[in-house]
């Protein structure tokens, strides 16, 4: 283990609104460079807290445990810290920001990303010129990541996510960790709303930005993604723990079995599926039931 | 941007500017005695005269509007109605306070315009672009210059139009207005010309010293074309406490006229502005109006559209931080059949700031066909401000499509987390959100405008401008 690594310690989790009920009861987890780790659990084990409390969501409180990254304490550093230090996360239910251009955003974040820690007070990552990444540059790296994601340039136009398929999401997500070259990446239900081509076209983008200089942390609650990314290590999540690892052949255990026998392994029976729809916050909650209404 | 502002900044120069007489200012407060001393020193013809007087009058007996803002704090005994325009050697830099510099610099305004934006520079060195430019209009025969000179040079013209859209006995203000006018834009645009490039007065209002009593007149011909830009994203330093425009826009048949505004007055200002079109048959006008800064704004862009076919685009943005109220909105008549109107308003209340939305569209009977919309939505910022919506709507004709939508906002708290999980402050964050919330706006203006606008919105929401 080395200070490069992403080494999470007995980390306790529970909602902002709801402080006194844990999600993560104690997660201990180690992500190196280059490693690739997948969490899979059922619906209301906590994947989404553990990609949340990560990335810092204000809707989440940390309890107890430490997260240490880069030689630094991760949870002490705001969400936006984090990111310019290299964390990225895929949302499972990426926002729209309405009237705000996808070419603008990337732009933003590029610049962001670019400024680490301590950023240049002249440059303002948000205004086009003010300093940042020059416009020649930005449009050759996006096309080419627009190329290896198969997406459309007329996307760049558009607004973030809004009138998005999940599709379009997804590959949207995807197109701003190719462009930000995280070096840890965690993938929150990244097959989720995908038709099996898109899942094909995201999994090998996925593939391709892989490096040893990156960690990545797939959060899915089937093993269908993993048939394209194949994880060093499979963890999964119960409960607010995790009950089990091991490698690709445990998330392909899981397939044949179901949760049920690893859950029972674990003494969890009827643990399991008593708490909100897996991570989301207030607001995203009631958003599939929307769209199932539609 | 700087080029095409310095285009009309030297007007000056070749303008009313050597006519003007040797009244320096009047006294505070408003007489007859001031009114025929603006008049006379002017060198004004008998009728413009007796229309000054007969607005006055109205102005007397007129009561304050109650209805929208709070008017009661103006002193109209304190202001100084009439200035000689100025290039402002009186003043000078250092009296200029340092929030507006700082502003200024941030804006990324170039030092050479900050002073003349201030009011405080000399003639902006520009005459060799401006000549040009001059030529340019001069030679497509469009008129583009001071009223007080527009109103000398082209007699007829002026007064077959002048206060036909707004009337002195319309409101108060304009009743104010017209007793005291000074400066501001005359445009005539011949039949079937377009003009290729915004016609932009910014620099000439500022020279004025103040233009706290503009009066635009803007006859735009048959099938012709045109857009003009008042405004900037600076801040308007001025030592009045008031500001009574009027602009009357004439947009004859099959014509399109654009008339964008951006103004960020300064924080003591009330800002009482009559803005208003006819669109006669086939025409379109199009406000797009942007409000931020002034203590109180009243201003309701309005469009008569009188013409069959005729349509009306209003695109206001109010902006209101502490101790602000921007009371504004859109008025669309429609006195003929087959006309369209659009209204979309966005207000932003923040720090304890007041934003309302104040609109009316009316459809009289006959006027069949009618398609017409409203979108207001307010983004509240913080739980001490506020968002009112008055749409009156007065619909006399059943052959009528009409849609109405109003929200109010906040920002949410995922879509700021969204933004700073990719490395952006929740300044920033907040910000790219707002940002987004006004581009249906930004998106109409010229590319130098939306970057400035956009720094301009960012200072606001920093709560740093002066």
């Amino acid at each position: 283990m080395s200070d490069q690594d992403l080494i999470i310690r007995d980390l306790h989790v529970a909602p902002a609104a709801k402080p006194d009920h844990e999600i993560l009861k104690g997660i201990d987890l180690a992500v190196g460079r280059g490693e690739v780790h997948a969490i899979m659990g059922p619906n209301g084990s906590g994947k989404t807290t553990l990609a949340y409390a990560l990335m810092g969501h204000p809707a989440y409180v940390i309890k107890s445990g430490k997260v240490l990254w880069k030689g630094h304490d991760l949870l002490k550093l705001s969400a936006d810290k984090r990111a310019r230090l290299g964390m990225f996360l895929a949302f499972q239910y990426p926002m729209a920001i309405p009237g705000l251009s996808v070419a603008s955003f990337l732009r933003s974040a590029i610049n962001a990303r670019r400024s680490g820690l301590n950023p240049d007070p002249a440059v303002d990552p948000t205004d086009a010129f003010k300093g940042g990444i020059p416009m020649g540059e930005f449009r050759k790296l996006v096309r080419e990541k627009m190329t290896l994601l198969k997406m459309d340039e007329s996307i760049a136009s558009r607004y973030v996510n809004e009138g998005f398929s999940g599709g379009e999401k997804k590959r949207l997500e995807m197109l701003q960790m190719a462009v930000l070259e995280p070096e840890m990446a965690i993938l929150d239900e990244t097959d989720s709303g995908l038709d099996i081509d898109a899942l094909r076209i995201v999994a090998e983008g996925v593939n391709a930005m892989l490096n040893p200089n990156m960690g990545v942390l797939v959060i899915t609650h089937y093993q269908r993604l993993l048939n394209y990314i194949t994880p060093d290590t499979v963890h999964v999540l119960a409960a607010g723990r995790i009950v089990a690892s091991g490698g690709k052949d445990l998330a392909l255990r899981l397939e044949d079995e179901g949760y049920a026998p690893i859950l029972a392994e674990a003494g969890l029976e009827g643990e399991v599926g008593d708490e909100a729809p897996d991570g989301a916050t207030p607001n995203e909650a009631a958003a599939p039931a929307m769209e199932a209404a539609h | 941007m700087a080029t095409s502002r310095e285009l009309v900044s030297s007007e000056y120069k070749f303008g009313f500017h050597d006519e003007v007489d040797y009244l320096e200012e009047t006294k505070a407060g408003l007489t007859r005695e001031t009114v025929e001393a603006i008049s006379r020193f002017k060198r004004e013809p008998q009728w413009m005269l007796d229309f000054r007087l007969r607005a006055y009058e109205h102005f007397l007996a007129r009561p304050m509007p109650m209805w929208g803002g709070d008017l009661m704090q103006i002193d109209l005994n304190k202001i100084v109605y009439y200035r000689k325009p100025s290039e402002g050697e009186e003043k000078s830099w250092d009296d200029v306070p340092d929030k507006i510099k700082k502003t200024f610099e941030r804006l990324g305004i170039p030092e050479a315009e900050r002073k003349f934006l201030a009011g405080v520079g000399a003639q902006y060195d520009s005459e060799v672009v401006y000549h040009s430019v001059r030529e340019e209009l001069s030679k497509i025969g469009v008129v583009f210059m001071g009223t007080d000179q527009g109103l000398k040079e082209y007699p007829e013209l002026f007064r077959k139009y002048f206060a036909t859209v707004v009337p002195p006995e319309d409101n108060k203000f304009a009743a104010l207005n017209s007793a005291v006018w000074s400066g501001g834009s005359f445009v005539y645009v011949p039949k079937g010309v377009e003009v290729p490039l915004p016609l932009q007065a910014y620099f000439r209002i500022n020279a004025e010293n103040t233009g706290q009593f503009e009066r635009t007149l803007i006859i735009v011909d048959e099938g012709a074309k045109v857009h003009y830009i008042e405004g900037c994203t600076a801040p308007i330093y001025t030592t009045d406490a008031l500001h009574a425009a009027v602009v009357e826009v004439i947009a004859l048949p099959g014509s399109k006229v654009r008339y964008t505004t951006i103004q960020n007055w300064s924080n003591d200002v009330y800002n009482l502005v009559t803005k208003r079109a006819h669109a006669h048959a086939h025409s379109t006008v199009e406000w797009i109006d942007a409000n931020t800064g002034s203590r109180l704004t009243m201003k309701y862009p309005s469009i008569y559209l009188r013409g069959e076919g005729a349509t009306a685009e209003v695109i206001s943005v109010a902006v209101a931080g502490k101790g602000q109220h921007q009371d504004t909105g859109a008025k669309a008549i429609h006195l003929a059949p087959n006309t369209r109107s659009r209204i979309i308003s966005k207000s932003i209340s923040k720090d304890g700031g007041r934003t309302t939305y104040r609109g009316q569209l009316k459809v009289v009977p006959g006027a069949t066909g009618v398609v017409a919309s409203v979108r207001c939505d307010a983004l509240l910022l913080d739980e001490g401000s506020r968002s009112d919506t008055y749409p009156y709507i007065d619909i006399q004709e059943d052959d009528t499509t009409m849609t109405h939508e109003a929200t109010v906002g906040k920002i949410s708290q995922d879509q700021v987390f969204y933004l700073m999980s990719r490395g952006l402050t929740e300044n920033e964050a907040t910000n790219l959100v707002v940002q987004g919330f006004l581009e249906v706006f930004t998106k109409e203006l010229p590319m130098e405008y939306a970057i400035e606008f956009n720094r301009l919105v960012k200072l606001e929401m920093e709560g740093s401008l002066g």
